[in-house]
Order: C-alpha cells, then structure tokens, then sequence
C-alpha cells in the first residue's frame, strides 16, 4: 500500500496538517504536499477512471505530464474540472471528486466498456456509423454517450478575478531548474533584463531528489545560492507558478501565474496571464520520462521511476512497499536505491537492456537489490491496484519466467526533451539515435522580425540529460558531481515479440485510452502520417497532449509502417503546454468591463427613465421608454405620435460628426460622397452618401459647410470611427499631397433632435437664438447660443416634421437634455427611442444604412440616383458602379409596400416568384428591408427590394411566412407620409 | 452658462495605487506641420512652451504640449484658457493649412497615482512601462484593454491618461479593478 | 502575434495597436478603366510565400498608414516605411535582396 514515512520529505512541513476530502472522505496531507501526494499518502491509489473504458487508474507521474489523476476540484462559484491532482498544491478545506465514474469510482459500470474492448478499437467511432443502423442507436450511442466527456463543465459563475500584464524583458527563461537558474544568472550578469517562470512552487527542478553535487555541495545549496544571487539583481524578476504556456512569432509569450489557487480566500486575483515580449527565450524546461509499454501498465500502482523517486524525496510517500523497478536505462537505479535506502523492498530490477553494468547498476548491486538483466514485464497482476508481475525474457515472446509479488511498479522507457516552447513557433527537431529522443536542432530555431532565431534550448530541454552536461549547457562552469551512465536502449514494446493479447493491454496515452494495438490497427487499415493516425487513434489528443505518449506511439508507427522515427516525425506541438483556464485568458474582460460599453452625456437620464436598450455598435441607445404597464410597441406607438403632434426628443449624440479642413477639402469630399460637395455654400447642410470602391453604399449622412474651406460630415451611429478611418485611408494612401485635415468631434458633442409641429416654439422659449422659418430655414444651420449654452443648429429632419438637431459640447448635453423637458413640459414633450426614429422614417420613405443597405446594395438601387452627381469625372465607387452586373435593369429596387390586409409583414421576408432555381430552391425576386406598424397611418407599412420594383407599382407580390403561408403587398412609392415634404419644411 | 458636467462627476478609487477622474481641463488638437518653424513659433506663442520632439510632452504648471503624430499636436491648458488660445493659434496661422479645434469634452483625463501606478498601466496596455523604458517627457498612445487612449508620467509617481469621454465609465472601471488591492504584481 | 515599428512615431507596435490593410502599393483604376484593369484593381491580390508588401494603420497610436515589407513564411520584417509613396524606397529593396538573394524583385 501506499503511505507516508515517519521521516523525510523536503517539499512538506509536518507541523502544519492539512485537511481536505477526495469524493467526499476526509483525508491528512501537510503543507507542501500536492493533492497527489497527499493522495498517495492516504493509499488512494485509485483516482479516476479512464474515457473509453472507464479502467481504474492512479497516479503515473508527479508532474504537468500526468495523464490521469484529474479531478473536479472545488464547487460552486469555485467549482474546476480536469484538475491535475500533481500540480495542485494542497490546502485546508480542498474539495476534489473524481471523474469519469458511474455511479461511483469503486464501482463503475462504464467498465463494461472495457469488456467491449474489441468493438471500440481505434477510429471506432468512425466505424459505428458504417455499421448497421439498429446498432448506432441501440449499442454505440448509448455508450458513447454515457463514457464521452472528462469532468463536468462548471454551473455558476466563477467568483474569482483574473487579469494580464504586460511584460517586456531581453531574456524570458522557462524553467527554474538548474539550467534555468544558470541561464537566467549569466544573461543577467550580462546586463540584460531578465524574467524566470517555474511552473512548480520550487526553484531546482530534479536536480535535489537526483543527488547532484554542484561545485562541491548538495544541488539543494547551489540553488539556494544562485536564487539570492538572482533576486539581489534589479534587473531580474523571479516568478514561481508560473508556466509558460506558448511561444508565438516576435519572442511573443503567453505566461498563466497562479497567485492564489492554493491560499483560497486570499485577496486578489486568482491567476494572471503574462503577455511577454522576450528578445530570447532560454527555455530550460527540462526532460519529461516515457512509460514503457508492456501488458497491464495502466493498472493503478505502475508509475513512472521519477515520479517514484518525487514522492519518496520530496514528499516522504512510498507508492508501495514492494516496488518492482523496470527499465531500459541506468537512471531508473537511482529510484531502486532511493527505495532502498528508505527501507522499502525493490525484489528485482527488470533491465530491459542485454547487458546492465553502469555505475548506478553496481551501486544497486552493492546494496543487494537483484537485477536482471534481459527481462521485461509480461504483465501487471490486479485491477484497482498492482498485486504483481510476471516475469519474461525481453528478447522473447512473453513467456513467463517468474512471478513476482509487488505493490508498485516504477517503469521508465528513458527520457523525453521537453521541447514544446522550442517547437511552437517553428523550431525543428533532430533525431537523437542513440539516446532515442527528438532534442532541438539548434541550425534551425524559429525566426524572430530580424530572421535570427529567438528562442534555445537549456540543459535537459536541449537533450543535455547528465547533470553535469545539463548545466554546461546553460552556460555553467561549476563542477558537477554525478555518475556516468551507460546508455539506454530503445525499448518501443515489452517484451519485443508481443503477440495481440498482450499488445492489446498496454497503454499508450493513458486518458484517451490508445493501445499499442490501436496503433498497429491503424497502420494496418493506411494510416501512414501520423498527424493522421494521432486523429484517428486520438493518441494524443487528450488533455495532457501525449506528454507520455507521443514518442512511444509514434515509435510503434514507425515500425508498423517500416519506416525510421526521424521520417514518421512528430506531430504539432501547440499551446498551451498545459490547460490555462479561460478566466485566466478572459483576464479582465468580464461582466461589466466584458467589452466597452459607449455612454451618451445623457446616458444616465435615459437609465433612469426607463430606457430599453439597443446595442448600437458599442453605444447603448434607448430603443424606447417604457412607462408602467405598457409594452415596447406601446410606448414605440405613443413615441411616434407624440412626436408627429407635438414634439419628440431624440439623444442623437451617437451621430458620427467629422471635421474635414483645408483648402482641397471640397474635392476630398467630391471624392468621398457620390454628390458635390464643394458648391454647398456656407451655412447650409446637404444629404450625402457614401460608396466604398466596388461601388456599394456604406454610409450616408448630412454634411454642413461651416466655412470656406471646413466641413462638417455627419455619419451613421456607429459608422463614426470607421468612415474616419475611410477618410483618412485615402486622405494618407492615395491623395497625401492634397492638403486636408481631419478631426474626429464625434465625442465633443451631445447632439439632440427636437422633432414634431411644437419644436420651434419650444426652442423659442429657451431663447438665445433665432429659429424662425427666415433665420434659419430647412438645411441650413446657425451658431448661437440656446438656453445659455453655446450650440451650433441644424434644421434637418430624418422623420419629415419640423426638426432641429442641437450640438452643444458634450458637458452640457445633459443640462440642455433637462432644460427642454422642463421648459417643453406643458407641449408635451417626450422623448423618443431608436425604434420610434426608425417608423418616423419609414413613413417617410428614407433609407437607413444597414436596413436598406447591406454591403451589395448601389444607391442606384434605393432610387437615390438624385444624390449622385452626373458631373463628377470621379467619385470612389463611380467605376464599381459601371459594372455590368450593377447596372442590370433586373436589379432589385427599392419600392414601398403595402399589404392588403394590413398587416405587417415579417422582417427580412422574401418574395416569391415562380419556379426554382439553379440550386433547386423555390425562385424570389425581392425581400423586405424595413417593416413596421405605422401608428401614423394604423397599417403595416414596409420598404423591400423587388426585382424592377419601380417599373412595377400598383402590381401585387407575395411574401412567404415561416408558418409557409404568404402575405399579398402592393407595391407602392416608398414614401408613406406627407409625400410632399410640407411639414418638414414650415 | 451652465456647469460643465464630468463624465463620471469626479470618480475616485484607491487600491494599492489611486485612480481619480480629473476636474474637465482645456484640450485642443492641432493637425499641422510640425516640422514647419511657423507652427512651432505658433504653438510656442500659444502655449508658452516648446514643440516637443517625436513622442514628447512637454508640461509647465497647466499647461502641456505633446507631439501626437507628425502632424497632429495637443494643448493642454486650464478650461478658462482656451478660447483665447485658439484665437491665438488661428490668428498666427492664418492663410497656413491647419487645424486647431476644442476637443475639452471629446475626452477625460484620469490621474494615476502611487508606487503602483505604472503596473496597474501595465495590465491593460501593451506597453513597456518599466522605468527604463517609460520615462518623464514621453506621451504614449496605445490601447488600454480595448479602447484608444494615451498616457504620460504627469508627476513622480504619478500617470495621466486621456481616453474618449464614451468610455470614461469602462476604462475608470478597467483601472480600479487592475489597482484593487491584491492585484500588485511588484515587477518593476 | 508581429511587432512591427511605425515608421511615423517610432513605437515597436505590438499588432494589437495595429490594423492590417492588405496589400501595398494597388494602383488605383477609376472611371475610363477597362474592365479587366478594375477586376485587377479591386480584386486580385497577391498572396506571395516570401516577400510580400503590406499596408498597415497604427491605428491605436499615431493613427498614420505606413508599409511593411516582410516575409510571409518567416515573419522577418525587412523594413517599414510611410504609406506616402508609390514604391518600396530603395534601401529597403536593398536590405531584401541581401536577405533574400533568390527574391525577383518588387512587384
């Protein structure tokens, strides 16, 4: 069993327990602990249940690479799935569950799956839907649906905040351990900034629990050392909990910093993301140990050799008291000493390799531990936890030689660089024959925006795995006391002649539950690239990303393929190296602060009068405003009448309003607007629209000339930063000699409309300013002073009444909002929403951008041929709009309509005509673009385009509803209400 | 005439650095040739101050003069000021291509105060705000978090931002949250 | 995620500060064109593995349009330079021809 020893454990502090509960059953760790470890040291040796077959299985590693003990940790407004249990530090009060088990871990009755093992082989569930029909619904579906998915996705929302910070440095190490350490120490000692991120709470690495002796002392006081040296260092920062996620192009780095997850109730936020800017990254993440795979390795019990070694040295906690240790190297002796000399039994050492004789070897020998050379593992005796192993010869084919009782089974298939940040932007990678690795190819890194590599590799990341290579790899020049080992030999498969029945039980990616068979079985069936048979098997593809399992896997391809690893190569590594949490990436993005939200100077007015809000673009405008006990479309109703009988106020703040000086203003704008520009004399306001190159309508608003050579354009809600952007692009790329500015005033005004057959008399009683029909007549406008406050008026209507729209600077748009209301009380004022704005206008026939328009639609359409000027050689758009297509007599144009019952026909409804299509779809020759009740003339009235819509008034379409039904309208003059434009202008 | 309306009516937050919106200040942008001698003698008979170079702001007792582009400048000055300064401006320029307008209102400005200061910054903008790289006598534009804005050290230990007056409300919330307490990430 | 230095105001841009514009130096075809000259104009684009001449707003700084030339399987950038000019500025030509001797010339 597994269990905590009475001494030792360099990572835990025994004066300070720790309670937690694992699926409800309270359990002791100590402070320093990981729920791992803790786990462990309870013998909960079972954590979970694997995705297809729901195995048992425990814990294999120590570390990020851990495939199984995930664990849904939390609850509530905390509540995390998919939590590794390795890298979770333990705390008071920590909640953790296990997954992928039903109804319980002990007993689960997706096991079942695993005596369908012959029927869910690789891309099996590909194969389910070639089989016969009955069987998907009755057989796979169930249990597909019972065994797919890994934790469960959190309910409420999370109570932690998260942010990001940006960060610059010359050099970014990744990895605290000693080649870290002395990386980050010599760029420093260079004068160069310099950031270090450790993803594990503890500078050092492996090198404390391995014994090394660093310029004469223990690695643990060498560390210490160097981390006092570097924190002395104003030009270094040390960061703990933090894993570099990804590398992306320009040194760009994405870093995930844990800061309070393991002191819960701490202050502040919960993880932040770092967004760095590195000149170099030295990424000195260290190696990652492979599994082997022999018959039974998922059985709980059967851990890596390091992570054995991790939990003795650093957490005092023997995975069993008789541990069998299997290999194809000397570093895994160093697990069967340590065993040893904590006084656990190791009954054998299975070496894999012919001849077993390194230094570690005797040294094992020396303290009595049997080693057997040229043996492997047969198989795993037990279930829900490792009760022994057989005993055969690797050479053969399985065999059994011996039995051996055990507890614990401490495998190691050698090592793996941890090349993942080396590789994510483009570094390549070499094929190490003889230490059986990819490691960096340092004549091929990725290219930063000067083509020179900006990232390497340090120490076992760089394939570099001996301590004293290692950190003479970083750039170190201590003395370095470690054993020489002899060399590893590939071991893909135990043992090597492996029939089907063993090949089926050994475990490559444990989460995903792919076997050696699984591979064999895609090979077989074609699949040669293994990005392709990493899809079909899903061998990689869980959330540990086959740390473990990739280079076994793709080892056995090779040889089902015949083909050597370096040409099978590896598949994509992409990050994040570990799963960041979306909080994290979000950072402060949430809620309130999700995006930007655009207030009015009003804003707070409309909030608090019962404002129903319209996104519009990024600003909020109130569609309308509700009074107690009516609905939207009642108080959309009494908005617009209101406004055509007395007198309506519109927030029309939002309006884009641009600034254009210079003496070649009026030819920007000729060029800009599809009408002239330059003749609108001073003091008067004049519609334009707005085409973009292909000739298509983007924008349309009013332009007021403020003097001889500056102009004021108004453009849609919205529309403001983009037609500036416009201007500019043109103004910058294309006419740069002309001499124009431009200024964005947008934000400098609160525009209001003071709309309806009152406005004039209520303006008048503000005073200031002569609004009379003679002062001021419609489009024109003046500069004054209403009310006490500066304004600039313009008499233009966007509804056909009588209609001022009032700028004044933005810091007073709110005093002028509540003078109008007072001094307009006893007219009747109220205001009014965007969707009263949009029936005023439709009645009145006027096209809105984005109703109307919708990127192909030409002005020519919308019947707007009068705002474009027959005069001008050019406009932009002017070519596009001479296209053939454009200028089809078939197009569909702008008409109104009319139904003949009355009603309104439903939004975004096509017409239909005869016939199908090319395609086989019922044939249309028109659609709605505007449809509304008009309370103005009590009917539905709509605006649509119909294929020669003018050339066909009075004639009768139809459009079809969702209930399949039609709606007969007659076509009709888009302008509904007072054709002849008499009571805007009055 | 009526009172000018702050954005948000002074908003004020302290954390392990203090975010406060500033009383409404004079704000003009210029768009002209910087590099002509006459606007810079324009700029300088408005402003008593000198045109800065690429990235500078130049700050005396209210007033302040930043180089935003090639040619596009800002005024600082108290608000009483401003009109006079524009009558300055466009007197001394008359007949020179340029463009001088009141933005006062288009904008707010927050102060950034405290040891903290720069790193609450540094959690929005993707600026290197370390001392060494972000120094008195620069003016930054940038983005913070998702919206336009522009900063400089106004004092020791001390930042202004300026930011459209929309989103006053957004990027004051953006600050406070990233100066709340707890959140100091001690790097610089 | 590029940086890429703006030639206007001399900040190292990170590209969320930044807008791309598609490729450079287009010349315009308006009304008189022919046909195939506007398709040309309006559609097709280069879309080169190497070098490639692309346009690019500091949008969320000076606001100024400026061009860079880079390589599109690399990343490296050769150089940027301000949108006001019809051609690559010789000294950029030059850094990429020594870069990328095979390179065959602009446009």
């Amino acid at each position: 069993m597994s269990t905590r020893l009475s001494r030792g454990g360099r990572l835990i502090d025994r004066t300070r327990p720790q309670e937690f509960t694992f699926n409800g059953k309270r359990l002791r760790g100590f402070a320093g602990d990981t729920l791992a470890s803790a786990l462990l040291a309870n013998d909960q040796m079972l954590v979970g249940r694997s995705f297809k077959y729901h195995r048992p299985r425990g814990i294999v590693a120590s570390g990020a690479e851990e495939p199984n003990a995930l664990v849904n940790l939390g609850e509530g407004t905390r509540f995390e799935p998919n939590q590794r249990t390795t890298t979770t530090e333990l705390f008071n009060g920590l909640k953790a569950e296990s997954q992928n088990h039903w109804p319980s871990l002990e007993f689960d009755l997706g096991a079942v799956n695993s005596a369908f093992a012959r029927f869910l082989p690789a891309g099996f569930y590909y194969k389910t839907f070639i089989h016969p029909r009955p069987f998907w619904k009755h057989v796979f579906e169930p249990i597909i649906r019972r065994s797919a998915g890994l934790g469960r996705a959190p309910k409420d929302r999370d109570a932690d905040r998260y942010e990001q910070f940006y960060a610059f440095t010359d050099v970014l190490v990744a990895g605290g351990g000693i080649a870290g350490l002395q990386a980050a120490l010599n760029a420093a000692r260079d004068g160069k900034r310099v950031i270090v991120m450790e993803q594990t709470a503890h500078w050092g690495g492996r090198a404390p629990i391995d014994g090394v002796v660093i310029d004469g002392q223990p690695a643990a006081a060498w560390i210490a050392t160097t981390v006092t040296a570097l924190e002395a260092m104003e030009n270094v920062t040390l960061r703990l909990r933090c894993m570099v996620a990804g590398v992306y192009d320009h040194g760009y780095v994405l870093a995930a910093e844990r800061l309070t997850d393991h002191v819960p109730g701490a202050m502040g936020p919960r993880q932040r993301l770092w967004r760095i800017r590195a000149g170099q990254i030295i990424a000195a993440t260290g190696a990652i140990e492979r599994p082997l795979s022999f018959a039974g390795n998922d059985v709980p019990g059967v851990m890596l050799a390091s992570a054995v070694r991790d939990y003795l040295t650093n957490w005092a906690v023997s995975p069993g008291d008789r541990t069998v240790v299997v290999t194809n190297n000397d570093d895994a002796y160093r697990t069967a000493i340590a065993l040893v000399e904590a006084g656990l039994s190791v009954p054998v050492v299975l070496d894999a390799r012919a001849r077993a004789n390194g230094i570690l070897v005797q040294q094992a020998r020396a303290l009595g531990i049997r080693v057997e050379a040229g043996k492997a593992i047969a198989a795993v005796k037990g279930g829900k936890r490792v009760t022994g192993v057989t005993v055969c010869s690797q050479a053969g084919e399985g065999a059994v030689l011996e039995e051996i009782t055990c507890d614990a089974v401490a495998m190691s298939g050698g090592w793996s660089p941890a090349v993942h940040l080396w590789s994510h932007c483009g570094g390549k990678l070499t094929w190490d024959e003889d230490a059986a690795m990819f490691r960096p190819d340092p004549a091929r890194p990725p290219l930063g925006a000067d083509g020179r590599g900006f990232v390497r590799t340090a120490g076992s990341a760089s394939g570099a795995m001996h301590a004293a290579e290692c950190l003479a790899d970083a750039g170190g020049t201590a003395e370095v006391e470690a054993p020489e080992e002899a060399p590893m030999e590939p071991i893909w498969i135990m043992p090597q002649g492996a029939k089907a029945d063993l090949r089926a039980k050994m475990w490559l990616d444990y989460q995903n539950d792919v076997k050696v068979s699984d591979v064999q079985l895609a090979a077989r069936e074609g699949y040669q690239s293994v990005e392709h048979t990493k899809r079909y098997t899903t061998l990689g593809m869980a959330t540990d990303q086959g740390k473990l399992s990739n280079i076994n896997g793709l080892a056995v391809l090779s040889d089902a393929i015949s083909q050597p690893i370096p040409q099978v190569g590896t598949t994509t590594f992409r990050p994040p190296y570990t799963p960041v949490t979306f909080g994290t990436l979000a950072g402060e993005a949430r809620g309130d602060i999700f995006q930007p939200l655009r207030r009015t100077p009003m804003h707070e007015w409309h909030e608090a009068n019962g404002a129903y809000w319209e996104p519009v673009g990024h600003w909020r405008r109130p569609y309308c405003y509700q009074r107690a006990g009516e609905t939207e479309e009642q108080a959309v109703h009494r908005e617009v009448r209101n406004t055509r009988n007395a007198v309506g106020l519109l927030d029309a703040s939002t309006l884009g309003k641009i600034l254009v000086k210079g003496p070649d203003a009026g030819r920007l704008l000729d060029m800009l607007y599809t009408n002239m520009m330059s003749t609108l004399p001073v003091g008067k306001c004049r519609y334009g629209l707005m085409c973009n190159e292909n000739g298509f309508l983007i924008d349309d608003g009013v332009v007021a000339r403020l003097d001889e050579d500056t102009f004021l354009c108004h453009t849609t809600s919205g529309g403001a930063d983009r037609i500036h952007a416009h201007m500019e692009d043109w103004l910058q790329c294309e006419w740069w000699d002309w001499k124009v500015y431009t200024a964005n005033l947008t934000e400098q005004f609160a525009q209001i409309a003071v709309v309806g057959p009152k406005a004039r008399q209520l303006l008048e009683r503000l005073g200031g300013m002569d609004v009379s029909r003679e002062a001021l007549p419609f489009m024109e406008w003046r500069e004054g002073v209403l009310g006490g406050i500066a304004a600039r008026v313009f008499r233009i209507s966007f509804s056909g009444e009588l209609s001022y729209e009032i700028a004044v600077p933005a810091g007073q748009g709110r005093a002028l909002w509540d003078l109008l209301l007072a001094k307009g009380a006893d007219l009747g004022v109220m205001p009014y929403g965007t969707e009263a704005l949009h029936v005023l206008r439709a009645e009145k026939g006027f096209i809105m951008i984005g109703d109307e328009t919708d990127g192909t639609v030409i002005p020519q359409d919308l019947g707007l041929d009068w705002a474009i000027s027959k005069k001008k050689a050019d406009y932009i758009g002017k070519r596009g709009q001479q296209r053939s297509f454009l200028t089809n007599p078939d197009r569909w144009k702008l008409v109104g309509l009319e139904t003949l019952d009355g009603s309104v026909i439903p939004d975004g409804a096509y017409a239909v005509a005869e016939g199908v299509t090319a395609n086989g779809q019922k044939a249309t020759e028109g659609r709605v673009t505007s449809t509304y009740f008009s309370p103005t003339l009590g009917r539905g009235i709509a605006m649509g385009l119909v294929r020669r819509g003018p050339e066909r008034m009075g004639e009768t379409v139809s459009f079809g509803k969702l209930d399949g039904t039609v709606v007969k309208a007659r076509i009709v003059e888009p302008v509904f209400y007072d054709p002849k434009g008499e009571k805007q202008n009055v | 005439m009526s009172d000018v309306a702050q954005a948000l009516g002074g908003a004020s937050f302290t954390g392990f650095a203090r975010v406060e919106e500033l009383a409404p200040q004079g704000m003009i942008s210029f768009r002209g040739d910087l590099s002509d001698p006459v606007v810079q003698e324009a700029l300088r008979a408005a402003t008593g101050l000198e045109m800065p170079a690429q990235r500078g702001i130049v700050q005396a007792e209210e007033r302040a003069l930043g180089w935003m582009s090639p040619d596009e400048a800002i005024l600082l000055m108290p608000h009483a000021a401003l009109g006079g300064v524009l009558v300055e401006l466009r007197a001394a320029l008359a007949g020179q291509h340029h463009l001088a307008v009141d933005v006062s209102d288009a904008r707010v400005t927050f102060r950034l105060s405290g040891p903290g200061a720069r790193e609450v910054l540094a959690k929005l903008a993707p600026v290197d705000l370390s001392p060494a790289a972000f120094a008195e006598g620069e003016l930054r534009r940038t983005r913070v978090a998702q919206v336009a804005a522009a900063f400089w050290l106004s004092g020791a230990e001390e930042i202004a931002l300026i930011c459209f007056r929309s989103v006053a409300r957004y990027v004051f919330d953006l600050l406070a949250v990233s100066a709340a307490e707890g959140g100091e990430v001690r790097a610089f | 995620m590029l940086i890429v230095h703006c030639p206007h105001c001399g900040v190292q841009a990170d590209e969320t500060e930044l807008t791309n514009g598609g490729q450079a130096h287009l010349r315009r075809f308006g009304p008189g064109s022919s046909d195939a000259e506007f398709e040309a104009y309006m559609f097709a684009r280069k879309n080169p593995k190497g070098v490639h001449f692309e346009r690019w707003r500091h949008s969320y700084g000076c606001g100024k349009w400026f061009i860079a030339a880079r390589c599109t399987a690399t990343l490296e950038v050769f150089g940027t330079y301000p949108a006001q000019t019809t051609e690559p500025p010789a000294a950029i030509i030059a850094t990429i021809k020594k870069r990328r001797p095979e390179w065959e010339g602009s446009e």
